[in-house]
């Protein structure tokens, strides 16, 4: 396998692989934590109510353990997606790296390696802690993390040095170039990105617009009522303050998510649009599998964006759009693995 | 290289390597000292109120909203500057693809740059003037994105005139 195919093959893996982790902590993991949240909220408040700062202070360690929780799940599932986006720009950017084939290679290999150990690395942070560490505050899963990071800025620092030789050689493509065809797949992917783009530049200008501000001032008033109940009306309201607070942050986050999913699957559309020469399926399955693509792409942050009124039939119908991109892109997978290495054989006779 | 994916590549580079180091500098001399600010003064808020401290109180909760505040708009400047470059980039690799004239595509090449600086500039500016200039700049960025994006994807759609 070429490095280009490495870089294809592990790119759409890594991503199809971030996507299914972050259907898993959406179902299993996500509302449990935010419930746990508000619970860690209420503690705080009944702590205030009973003259108890100890047991506030205590609570609010509570919520911290619950914010790294989650937090380093999102940062699991954003950069096993985010290192398989490069891994399609760094196969896109083959052509015009200078290296020997050999040391191409060893590069895609490295940054396949270093793409798994990095998210590997993150998801292990809150479970591994401080344990058997020499640092005062830096864990050993941090630490693979860190290096996995590392490993990855060398190898685009490497392909960046290369595409310099490139340009002081007198810009020679080191290999073929992918066909620069217009054919229905390559637009429908083009055009179908680039409006996944515009829809999530819409979701979040609007959400700008309309609810930001507005979202920003109630979240200082509930905490403010929060306290005062707790203060002058005891434990009685505390609930449904701390109910208003998790619904505010609900709205907030599916806001968030529907912006961010269909920016991130129109890059992922448009990168995908370049890399088809490598996709070998017969036109009708190339069609068939772009347009379950596109179709999961609007789906998701579609259905996520009404989640708070649609409740779990909105929640669900997301999940078969996240599904389907998944399933898009295995199948996109599978014609990678078919492909007989005509462009490779091409280079390499070359 | 056509001018337009010049535009782009050149542009959405420069926009990265920007915003990457404006993003060391946050995470090395802002954003820890803000987070834990953040954390301090909501838990800090929870405690005096427990100790019925309740003007120290309310002055924690005072300053957890405005640390929130800018800390939401330094992140969301960050990571809009590098989503907006890593999309030019991307756009200008299939640039040739928009099947207008060089002039129109220039024109769309421009517009995506100039909303691309302006628009989380403006976010950020926000954080030292809560007026209505900056929004209103912001305003100004995100619907020159929106629109040259909506002439891109017409171009992808286009069929290329023979």
């Amino acid at each position: 396998m070429s490095a280009r195919r490495l870089y294809v093959f592990g790119g759409i893996s890594l991503i199809a692989l971030g996507m299914l982790f972050g259907d898993i902590f959406a179902v299993f993991i996500l509302h449990q934590n935010a419930g746990q949240q508000g619970a860690a909220l209420v503690a705080a408040a009944h702590a205030v109510a009973q003259k108890d700062p100890a047991a506030a202070g205590a609570a609010f360690q509570s919520l911290g353990n619950l914010l790294e929780d989650r937090g380093t799940k999102v940062d699991t599932h954003a950069h096993m997606i985010g290192a398989g986006y490069i891994a399609l720009l760094l196969a896109l950017a083959q052509p015009y790296v200078a290296l020997k084939p050999k040391t191409k290679k060893f590069l895609a290999r490295l940054f396949v390696f270093a793409g798994i150990a990095l998210p590997i690395g993150i998801f292990t942070i809150h479970y591994i802690g401080l344990a058997y560490s020499p640092f005062p505050v830096i864990g050993w899963a941090s630490v693979l993390a860190d290096l996995s990071g590392f490993l990855l800025g060398v190898v685009v620092t490497a392909e960046l040095w290369g595409v310099w030789r490139y340009v002081r050689a007198g810009s020679v493509a080191t290999e073929p170039e992918l066909p620069q065809d217009r054919s229905w797949a390559r637009r429908t992917l083009l055009a179908g990105g680039t409006l996944l783009v515009l829809l999530g530049f819409l979701i979040g200008a609007y959400y700008a617009a309309a609810d930001l501000y507005r979202h920003e001032k109630m979240e200082g008033d509930i905490l403010g009522a929060m306290l005062n109940d707790a203060v002058t009306n005891g434990a009685a309201q505390l609930t449904t303050h701390a109910t208003d607070f998790g619904n505010l942050a609900g709205a907030h986050a599916v806001k968030i998510a529907a912006h961010s999913h269909a920016i991130e699957f129109g890059i992922l559309a448009i990168l995908l649009a370049f890399i088809q020469p490598y996709v070998l399926l017969s036109e009708t399955w190339q069609r068939r599998w772009i347009l379950t693509l596109l179709v999961g792409s609007v789906l998701l942050p579609v259905f996520v964006y009404r989640e708070l009124e649609w409740g779990l039939v909105a929640g669900g119908i997301a999940d078969i759009g996240g599904l389907m991109v998944i399933v898009a892109l295995v199948a996109m997978l599978v014609g990678v693995l078919r492909y007989s290495g005509q462009l490779d054989a091409t280079g390499a006779a070359q | 290289m056509t001018r337009s994916r010049r535009i782009l590549i050149f542009g959405g580079l420069a926009l990265a390597a920007f915003s990457m180091f404006y993003g060391v500098y946050y995470a090395l001399f802002v954003e820890h000292q803000t987070l834990d600010g953040m954390g301090t003064s909501l838990a800090t808020s929870f405690i005096r109120a427990a100790e019925r401290n309740l003007p120290e109180s309310q002055a924690s909760l005072t300053a957890f909203v405005a640390t929130k505040y800018n800390y939401v708009r330094q992140i969301d400047c960050h990571s809009h500057w590098i989503g907006l470059a890593t999309l030019m980039l991307v756009l200008g690799m299939a640039f040739d693809h928009v099947a207008f004239s060089e002039s129109v595509r220039q024109l769309l090449a421009w517009s995506l740059l100039l909303g691309s600086i302006l628009f989380p500039l403006a976010v950020i500016l926000q954080t030292a003037d809560h007026g209505p200039l900056f929004r209103g700049l912001a305003i100004i960025g995100s619907a020159l994105i929106i629109v040259s994006l909506t002439g891109v994807a017409a171009g992808f759609a286009r069929q290329a005139p023979h």
